[in-house]
């Protein structure tokens, strides 16, 4: 044997590379900018990046069997108008959220139905599944935006425990409930396998059709808890919201090191690539650079990012 | 002068001689066979000719003139042409692009592809076959016979001087075999040279001129079809002597563990019975394409079937691998790249998998140390030979490999093993252990199925041997009455 290394170091290093790639540019802005390195701009990168971090954790759990969803930036939309539309006609905030909750999980549960049962390919799935939360949005809505939502409904997207803002709170807690599923128990070792090796895992005992379908629902679910933040956040809930959220998603997944044909990475891994995003926009923000500009950039990183990891690999 | 002669040919995978020194000749107007066993070099050796592989020695002569033969389109330019084994079509395209792929004749100043003019002589190539059917059609519509009647008809409109054919017959029925074996008379005629590959010692006998053996990349003899019978080439086949040595352990049999009762998966098995007993080696034999892997799947419950499993005399319904599993069948695959590791994991990770539930405690949680301990225990008793059990499997031997899935296996701990090719791709030294490994399972009462294409081998271990010949049983036979030559009579049903 010539292998001597006693831990697989390439993987721990892989997510120290996208943390170190996030430190980088922290130093850069608050070079730039003496606005960026202050505790109210950064409380505000961690709220506004909560929104996709949440996302982008359910994401995670679909990439690691191999999949893909598009369809969470639709999911956010629905959720949220529904919860919105229950609110305003006087439910609970608490009846209303947990009604969203469910609505996101169940679509998320039918894509996973679809990629397993009826063999369609994840993309097309969930590419389906994105047109047609976001039609139920328009016609549950009108085209028009809810406003004017119970005040209890405000707390999600607006309090704070202390000075922390609560959205940061509800991603701290997903992260760490993400965090036990996937590296402490046995689900998490299936879904691992799922995206390992599809055919070991079936001949392993295991039944992944059933897995599949948990991680759809799962980035169901935080596609709905998102939305039900932004829609407290602003109050409002959107038809359009949640456009192209998926790609932002997708993006954090990437960029955090988790392998698009699966089987490996860390929603730590993920958190990090969302902070990145988010970083770069509120950075690009203080910077007066022009939005247009901003995508530009944008795009730019993430394929440099992942060019990087390519080589390295 | 020959129309082809092959020198000193020689060529080696990492660990395996695949051909030593090949010496073949063919004449112009001839039917050359090449007969073998699984393995013994034959694809190997017209691969090399069509430009696939390259020969690590000797020369290859065309019309007594040094051919160099680097890729597949330096032998089509010499006018070589082979037939593969699996069909080389391309499924969505119609049946006369497949045909005239990349040789399309193109109108040489709108550079549009002249399809009437494909589709009429594709017409024309098909109706010498035989074949009657809508040359407009995608491949991927055809049935498996006629589509290997696309792929001949594809090398012969190529107008090759040397015609390979890797097993041509296998997807086709006595009729269209009838046929095929007639356009090969007429390619005779035109003085065309064929190398006919197949196991069938029939076809052999009814089409070749002559026929050259080959054994463990060497060849044994070459016989002109006329002054032999099935017999001798069946002897010149399989007669190698038995280099590796196996230490049979004699164990007395216990009780039946397993019965199999009219085991029907329609197109794949057909009424299979057989009785399994404890601390016995129950060997299955056949050629390639036999139903061995599958009917070991199909007791793992990868098949739908009809009939009955019974688990010491009571009737089990095994409907997934996971029923299987928990019954106490467990199947260790042949290809264990893509259906048994997970070559990013490490050797834990893998050794634990299909029994993780039992080292789950509280809201799901793996205990990790439990799970470890169990893990060291296995690579110390069956000495995986691993820096640590965080190692990634794919940095280990392949016998190491091999040997973290058996332990996978074991740690269900299971009644009945069903070995498929256990040895496969691993050294000679791996090998002896993972022998000693089955005959101390063995000892200590576990039913072991060993599916092995080597004959040596299934003899060497098992107790009772059982050949199968397209997707049925044609034969069973004690240890102590198995010759190569018997196994190969029922391997090839004649």
């Amino acid at each position: 044997m010539e292998q001597t290394k006693s831990r697989d170091w390439s993987v721990v290093l892989r997510g120290l590379q996208s943390l170190i790639g996030l430190l980088g540019l922290c130093i850069i802005l608050s070079l730039l900018s003496p606005r960026f390195l202050t505790t109210g701009n950064i409380l505000n990168v961690l709220r506004q990046t909560s929104l996709n971090a949440v996302m982008a954790v359910g994401m995670t759990f679909v990439i690691l069997t191999g999949g893909i969803d598009l369809s969470v930036g639709s999911i956010l939309a629905f959720s949220g108008m529904v919860a919105a539309g229950l609110s305003h006609s006087g439910m609970n905030a608490a009846g209303a959220i947990i009604v969203g909750l469910i609505i996101g999980t169940a679509l998320g549960f039918i894509s996973g139905l679809a990629v397993t049962k009826g063999n369609v390919p994840p993309f097309i799935a969930t590419l389906a599944m994105m047109t047609m939360a976001r039609g139920a949005t328009l016609v549950y809505s009108n085209g028009q935006p809810k406003t004017g939502l119970g005040d209890d409904f405000a707390f999600i997207g607006n309090g704070k425990v202390w000075v922390i803002p609560f959205p940061v709170i509800v991603l701290l807690i997903l992260l760490i409930v993400a965090y036990y599923i996937l590296s402490q128990t046995a689900t998490g070792r299936y879904i691992y396998a799922t995206g390992s090796n599809e055919r070991a895992a079936g001949l392993s005992g295991i039944k992944t059709d059933r897995i599949k379908i948990l991680v759809y629902a799962i980035s169901g679910l935080t596609a709905a808890l998102s939305g039900m933040i932004v829609t407290s956040m602003l109050n409002s809930a959107s038809p359009t919201a949640g456009s192209g959220g998926e790609l932002d998603a997708i993006a954090s997944v990437v960029l955090g090191g988790t392998s698009l044909s699966g089987g490996q990475g860390s929603v730590a891994g993920t958190i990090i690539g969302a902070l990145i995003i988010g970083v770069l926009n509120n950075g690009l923000n203080l910077l007066n650079v022009s939005s247009y500009y901003q995508q530009l950039i944008k795009g730019i990183v993430i394929l440099g990012a992942v060019l990087i990891d390519r080589k390295r690999r | 002068m020959p129309l082809l002669e092959m020198k000193g040919i020689g060529k080696e995978f990492p660990g395996v001689k695949a051909l030593d020194d090949v010496e073949l000749t063919l004449e112009k107007g001839e039917v050359l066979a090449l007969l073998g066993e699984n393995g013994a070099g034959k694809s190997t050796l017209m691969k090399i000719l069509s430009g696939v592989y390259n020969a690590d020695r000797g020369e290859i002569l065309i019309d007594g003139q040094p051919a160099d033969i680097r890729n597949v389109w330096d032998a089509s330019k010499l006018g070589i042409g082979i037939i593969h084994q699996e069909l080389n079509l391309i499924p969505d395209l119609a049946v006369y692009e497949n045909i005239f792929l990349g040789r399309e004749s193109v109108n040489p100043i709108t550079k549009r592809i002249n399809k009437s003019e494909l589709k009429e002589q594709s017409k024309r190539l098909l109706a010498g076959l035989g074949v009657d059917l809508d040359v407009g059609r995608a491949v991927k519509d055809l049935s498996i016979a006629e589509q290997q009647m696309v792929e001949i008809a594809r090398v012969l409109s190529m107008d090759c001087r040397v015609i390979i054919m890797d097993e041509p017959t296998d997807a086709l029925t006595t009729d269209e075999v009838g046929k095929l074996f007639d356009v090969i008379r007429s390619l005779k005629k035109e003085n065309k040279g064929i190398i006919f590959i197949s196991h069938k010692i029939e076809e052999i006998m009814e089409i070749a001129d002559r026929v050259e053996v080959l054994r463990d990349g060497r060849l044994t003899g070459s016989k002109t079809v006329s002054d032999t019978d099935a017999d001798e080439l069946i002897s010149m086949m399989v007669g190698r002597e038995l280099k590796e040595k196996f230490p049979k352990v004699k164990t007395a049999a216990g009780d039946v563990v397993l019965e199999v009762r009219g085991l029907n998966v329609p197109g794949i098995l057909h009424d299979i019975n057989f009785n399994l007993r404890k601390s016995e080696v129950l060997g299955i034999s056949g050629l390639i394409g036999a139903g061995r892997t599958e009917l070991g799947k199909t007791l793992f419950g990868v098949y739908e079937y009809k009939g009955e499993i019974l688990l010491d005399g009571k009737p089990v319904n095994i409907k997934s691998p996971g029923d299987a599993i928990k019954a106490g069948i467990v199947y260790l695959t042949e290809n264990r790249k893509e259906e048994g590791l997970f070559s990013d994991k490490s050797v834990a990770y893998n050794m634990t998998l299909a029994k993780l539930r039992e080292f789950t405690g509280r809201m799901d949680r793996v205990e990790k140390r439990k799970e470890a301990d169990e893990v060291r225990d296995y690579v110390d008793r069956i000495r995986v030979k691993t820096p640590s059990i965080a190692q990634t499997v794919d940095n280990l031997s392949g016998g190491n490999q091999q040997k973290v899935l058996l332990a996978k296996w074991l740690m269900t701990n299971p009644n009945v093993m069903i070995l498929d090719e256990p040895t496969r791709g691993i050294d000679v030294g791996a090998k002896v252990e993972i022998y000693n490994l089955i005959n101390r399972l063995k000892q200590n009462g576990i039913a072991i199925i060993m599916i092995s294409s080597e004959l040596p081998e299934i003899m060497g271990i098992s107790d009772r041997i059982l050949i199968m010949h397209q997707g049925r049983i044609t034969g069973e036979l004690e240890d102590k009455d198995a010759t190569q030559e018997k196994i190969m009579h029922y391997a090839v049903n004649i």
